[in-house]
């Protein structure tokens, strides 16, 4: 069954148009002039329940904008959407009391106080038992590792403790939907990995329908299979998440070990070299011409081994983008 | 209807009361927690708050040397340090350090977006939120306070009988709220206008002068006859007018139904203005 389905949402913003120039500056005051810039255009998909769908596209491509969207603190210029079968602008308790929305920000807690009071302050507003609250209280600071962090004050924790915090808040009323906008921004390895750890034990075991936009490639490939990708407010990708690679990657990796020791001249010929460590070497090869690639290598050089690799999918969509940056800048 | 249905009914409509009592308990119960972090400096900001009271005693008791038993519109020296005591007292529960300057700030630095997306009421939160500061300060300046009284004691008026005293505390009570929703609907604005401090700069000043902090209104109103019709003047003047029996007693029923009648218009536009404000919030980005 469908959990979020939006139709054909678009969203505009009028943006003030400042010129140059204290003349301009003054002029301003007396007659703004405003451009009409789309953040979301004609977007559409379906997510079903227990989904995990990651959101992808650069900075100002509307994946926040959809976030907003779907959570009801911006309202659309047109199209429809339904989340739980709620309007989410209409923001009506039975829906707030369904969904979360984590961002990187400093959102839900209270700063100068611990944790924990902010949760019990939660408790109420989502109205859990006391029985619910201690189990899931319990459970979640099990699972991310704070329980002796509880009782300090969150100004005192570090970003990444922060985080865990804000997300035991944003799912001690156990939401049955998850929007999570780079929920791991700013954090170190260590960090980022335990909150993807947590985040795909939980969402297994809950079976909650989540969204997630992050730059970490590494997260969205270690949390969902399905990615929907968005640049300049419309969806240009719906799908699994391999498929990416596969239709957008226009090369392959091919890595050579060459039996004398060495890595011989001219390989450049093939496509980029990448790495070249003798008597290894990593060449970015075009999609089409991989297996004349292999043939021409193999029959003039003597190879100890060879392997094949698509791109890694933070590079796929980093070209992907920026192509389109580029194609942007021709126009 | 059947009679077990309405019974299930009534309780629903019960546990739906209780469970908003206890969020505004909960709200309460943190708030002050959390005002009791930064004790000292709250604690000093309390006390450095009762130094004009000092000099405005010096600067009257300078006016009055004179002609010690002149009064001036109607305060002899006794009244009118016993004026600026209680409007001391008054300030106590109508003023609201902080809360539009932090709505605003809310708004401008995007925290305010919580309010929105959790099953909260923004303004019941900011209002209990309020009431526990109120509380911490009153914990904290009861001591000063009684001295400062007890130092004045020969100035005091005596006690006015119960029906003026209780006439003083629903309005010693209500200015609390008025001061609250005028506040709040400075803040409010910044849905509109990021920037707000110059207007509650304004704010400050009209009502330093216009609630008779300054001065007793019957200082002003002849030159200022509509002071009479502003809502700043129950945010300091009536509360202590009402203890001086400065207003007879047979207007006080008439004044405090005025009072409410500001609290309740003020608490309609309150809620237009955030339910505009929200609108417009996310008309204009969230």
């Amino acid at each position: 069954m469908a959990a979020i389905e939006v139709r054909e949402l678009c969203r505009t913003y009028q943006v003030f148009r400042k010129r140059e120039g204290v003349w301009a500056s003054v002029r301003g005051l007396f007659h703004r002039e405003y451009d009409v810039v789309s953040a979301v255009r004609n977007v559409s998909f379906t997510i079903d329940e227990g989904e995990m769908v990651a959101f992808l596209g650069p900075n100002g491509a509307g994946k926040t904008t959809t976030l907003k969207l779907l959570s009801g603190l911006v309202v659309p210029t047109s199209g429809t959407a339904h989340v739980l079968g709620h309007v989410p602008w209409k923001r009506e308790d039975a829906y707030r009391r369904r969904f979360s929305l984590v961002t990187g920000q400093k959102e839900q807690l209270w700063w100068d106080l611990p944790a924990q009071e902010s949760f019990r302050l939660h408790k109420e507003i989502y109205r859990i038992s006391a029985a619910d609250y201690r189990r899931r209280l319990d459970e979640l600071t099990d699972l991310l590792e704070v329980g002796r962090l509880m009782s300090q004050p969150v100004r005192e924790l570090s970003l990444g403790e922060r985080m865990r915090m804000e997300l035991i808040a944003a799912l001690l009323h156990r939401p049955d939907v998850l929007f999570l906008d780079e929920p791991t921004i700013g954090l170190d390895v260590v960090s980022q990995r335990r909150v993807q750890e947590f985040l795909r034990h939980y969402q297994r075991e809950q079976h909650i329908t989540v969204i997630l936009t992050s730059h970490y490639m590494k997260d969205v490939e270690a949390l969902c299979d399905r990615a929907i990708v968005i640049n300049k407010g419309i969806v240009i990708h719906d799908g699994p998440l391999a498929a990416i690679i596969d239709r957008f990657s226009r090369h392959k990796i091919i890595e050579l070990q060459f039996s004398d020791n060495i890595v011989p001249q001219g390989l450049e010929r093939y496509g980029r070299i990448l790495e070249s460590r003798p008597p290894k070497v990593r060449i970015q090869v075009e999609k089409q011409r991989v297996s004349e690639c292999l043939s021409s290598v193999l029959s003039q050089h003597s190879i100890d081994d060879i392997s094949v690799a698509e791109r890694p999918l933070e590079d796929v969509i980093a070209e992907l983008f920026s192509s389109d940056d580029a194609a942007r800048a021709e126009n | 209807m059947t009679a077990s249905s309405a019974q299930a009914e009534s309780e629903t409509a019960l546990g739906e009361i209780r469970a908003r009592m206890r969020l505004k308990w909960l709200i309460l119960r943190t708030a002050i927690e959390e005002r009791l972090t930064y004790r000292a400096d709250f604690a000093f900001s309390t006390l450095v708050r009762f130094l004009p009271i000092v000099t405005q005693i010096f600067l009257w008791s300078a006016i009055f040397q004179d002609a010690p038993g002149r009064s001036i519109q109607g305060y002899n020296f006794g009244e009118m340090v016993s004026y600026f005591l209680l409007v001391m007292l008054t300030r106590a529960f109508s003023s609201m350090p902080g809360l539009a300057t932090g709505i605003a700030g809310s708004i401008a630095d995007g925290s305010v977006r919580k309010y929105l997306i959790q099953p909260v009421d923004m303004l019941d939160h900011l209002f209990w939120h309020r009431i526990a500061h109120k509380l911490v300060y009153y914990a904290i300046a009861t001591g000063p306070f009684a001295l400062v009284f007890w130092l004045c004691r020969a100035h005091l008026p005596d006690f006015p009988g119960w029906p003026v005293m209780l006439a003083f505390i629903c309005s010693l009570l209500m200015s609390f709220l008025i001061g609250f929703l005028i506040e709040t609907l400075i803040g409010l604005i910044a849905f509109w206008f990021l920037e707000v401090s110059s207007l509650v700069f304004i704010y400050m000043m009209l009502s330093y002068f216009l609630s008779g902090h300054m001065i007793p209104l019957e200082l002003l109103s002849k030159w200022l006859p509509f002071v009479d019709y502003l809502p700043f003047r129950y945010l300091a003047y009536t509360p202590t007018a009402i203890l001086l029996g400065k207003i007879p007693a047979a207007h006080l029923p008439v004044e405090l139904l005025i009072q409410a009648g500001w609290i309740a218009g003020l608490f309609v536009l309150n809620r237009y203005t955030f339910n505009r404000g929200v609108l417009r919030y996310s008309a204009f980005g969230g």
